[in-house]
């Protein structure tokens, strides 16, 4: 009972107290490796990416053009029906400024990320990706980009044979 | 037939960046307190739920196998939940199930967690939550889909960083209060505008710290419960739904999933009008904007108007629908499930008037707690009455 108890358990360790020696620190490094198979939609997108393209997957039932596309309408509960190329624009339904990488250690650059919602597939279909030649106080909500590849032997089936995205030009 | 569910004693350790005890110590000492408060010991407990997040904090593979002697659960049918961050509430469902089901009329339910183990840094776990062939490649973070997210919510409605601020500054202003926080601290807004960004638009101030800690209560039936206490508090409510991780695909300025739980809660407990019904909330600020963000799916704010009310001092202890008096996540730690089980121990405490400096200003009887969780898709969220 909250105010009946005085004396909450627990001990704090600081580094600090590590660096003196006062506790055991027992370090292990993990490093398992993994092979994943990319699905049998996201196969075909790699596939597509490589040839410059983004494709997507459509249902006939509820109409919608899925990106990323997946075999299934999860609405629909049912299977989707054909493959639809969808454009290498779109527009940036919101983005960030990040400071820091994967390990929450600082950045030197900061990274610019966004969702951006692809031309020709259903309205709200984003996919994250970063942002390019663009100052980052130049960046809207609802700003015009498109694609920038790799050149085609640079390629490799990969969601980075897309650069990133630029502002398009008007 | 479903049977009432009365949570009937609760426990907590201290929240902190790193404690000596292990996970197993953790749970002991949550769970102890738990079963002194209710006045019961062991052999009282018929059933044990756990909830903890994902292994790769700890690098211990089957950690509910692993800390189950802890929560006293040798022997005891014991399972272990999990919704990513929504699973310190959804733990007490859980247990919910047990008990109300009728299977077993007493469940410890107990939520645990040690973030500190990984280096360089816990943030490190959540890059594998995304997914592993389009998102991971990017150099994500877990920081991006709260900053895109915040992003959009301001865009939508208009809303200004210095609003959300508001959250940040009550949160950690409340929990200088609580005996077991982490970040309790008397700050303005001018400070967390200040503070460092990290994934603009979120800096530094706007955001929980990892944490190590452990909570738990106890459940029991209507008929045990009567015998135990005359200050049951009743779980009488309970919902939780998931959306897909195509969380590019949906909405970020509204969180639908958290309105279908809410929802599903407000229904089981009778509850017409949430916003005069339900008298003290918890909903999970592991970020500042994300309160404003769950007041909304909640049904406790129109949309967009959260942030108005924060200003206008509705939340505050004293105010009309105090919001996270513990001093929520931001302030007291975000110790993944055992910041959601602190929020359910809060609404116990607070409907029982044993919240000492933290009691709300209001005579509150019905309460409400939720937590969030993973690629933007988890709600979960109970309704509690003294």
């Amino acid at each position: 009972m909250s105010q009946k108890i005085t004396n909450y358990p627990g001990h704090e360790i600081t580094p600090d107290d590590v660096k003196a020696g006062k506790y055991l620190d027992i370090f292990y490094k993990f490093e398992p490796k993994y092979s994943w198979a990319a699905g049998v939609a996201i196969s075909r997108f790699l596939t597509e990416l490589k040839e410059g393209k983004i494709f997507a997957r459509k249902c006939h039932k509820c109409e919608r053009i899925l990106v990323p596309p997946r075999m299934y309408c999860e609405q629909c509960y049912r299977p989707t029906d054909e493959w639809v190329q969808v454009k290498d624009t779109g527009t940036v339904n919101t983005f960030s400024i990040s400071h820091v990488g994967t390990d929450a250690r600082r950045l030197k650059t900061p990274l610019l990320v966004a969702v951006i919602d692809i031309d020709g597939a259903s309205p709200g279909m984003g996919i994250l990706h970063n942002l390019g030649e663009v100052e980052p106080t130049k960046i809207t909500v609802g700003m015009k980009v498109q694609a920038v590849w790799k050149r085609p032997e640079e390629r490799e089936g990969s969601i980075m044979d897309i650069r990133y995205f630029r502002p398009m030009e008007s | 037939m479903r049977r009432r569910v009365a949570i009937v004693g609760a426990g907590i350790t201290l929240f902190r960046r790193r404690m000596l005890e292990s996970p197993k110590e953790l749970s002991f000492e949550a769970s102890k307190m738990a079963l002194d408060s209710a006045g019961l010991t062991l052999k009282d407990i018929e059933s044990v739920v756990s909830g903890s997040a994902p292994d790769a904090f700890d690098g211990v593979h089957m950690k509910g196998e692993y800390y189950l002697d802890g929560m006293g659960a040798i022997g005891k049918p014991h399972q272990r939940v999990y919704v990513g961050g929504g699973t310190g509430v959804f733990t007490p469902i859980g247990g919910w199930w047990n008990v109300a089901s009728g299977l077993y009329d007493t469940c410890l339910c107990v939520a645990e967690e040690k973030m500190s183990p990984l280096h360089p840094h816990p943030q490190y776990a959540f890059w594998s939550i995304f997914d592993q062939i389009l998102e991971r490649p990017l150099g994500t973070t877990l920081l991006w889909i709260f900053s895109l997210e915040m992003r959009r919510y301001m865009h939508k409605y208009g809303i200004k960083e210095e609003e959300i601020a508001e959250v940040a500054v009550k949160n950690k202003g409340n929990a200088v209060d609580h005996p077991c926080a982490q970040l309790g601290a008397k700050i303005t807004v001018e400070d967390v505008m200040r503070s460092e960004p990290i994934c603009e638009p979120v800096k530094r101030l706007d955001v929980s710290p990892p944490s190590d800690g452990a909570a738990a209560v106890i459940l029991a039936s209507e008929k045990v419960a009567k015998k135990l206490t005359d200050q049951p508090v009743w779980l009488d409510g309970v919902g939780w739904t998931l959306d897909s991780t195509h969380w590019t695909n949906r909405d970020l300025a509204y969180p639908e999933y958290v309105e279908k739980a809410a929802k599903m809660a407000y229904k089981m407990a009778g509850i017409k009008n949430p916003r005069k019904e339900i008298q003290v909330a918890e909903p999970y600020d592991p970020f500042d904007y994300k309160e404003l963000h769950h007041l909304e799916g909640l049904q406790l704010a129109g949309k967009g108007e959260a942030p108005k009310m924060t200003v206008d001092g509705v939340t505050q202890r004293d105010g009309d629908l105090p919001v996270c008096p513990s001093g929520g996540l931001l302030g007291v730690g975000n110790p993944i499930a055992a910041a959601g089980m602190m929020k359910i121990c809060e609404i116990f405490w607070q409907l029982r008037g044993e919240a000492g400096k933290r009691q709300v200003k209001k005579d509150a009887r019905t309460g409400l707690a939720q937590a969030w969780g993973d690629l933007m898709q988890v709600g979960t969220v109970t309704v509690m009455r003294s």
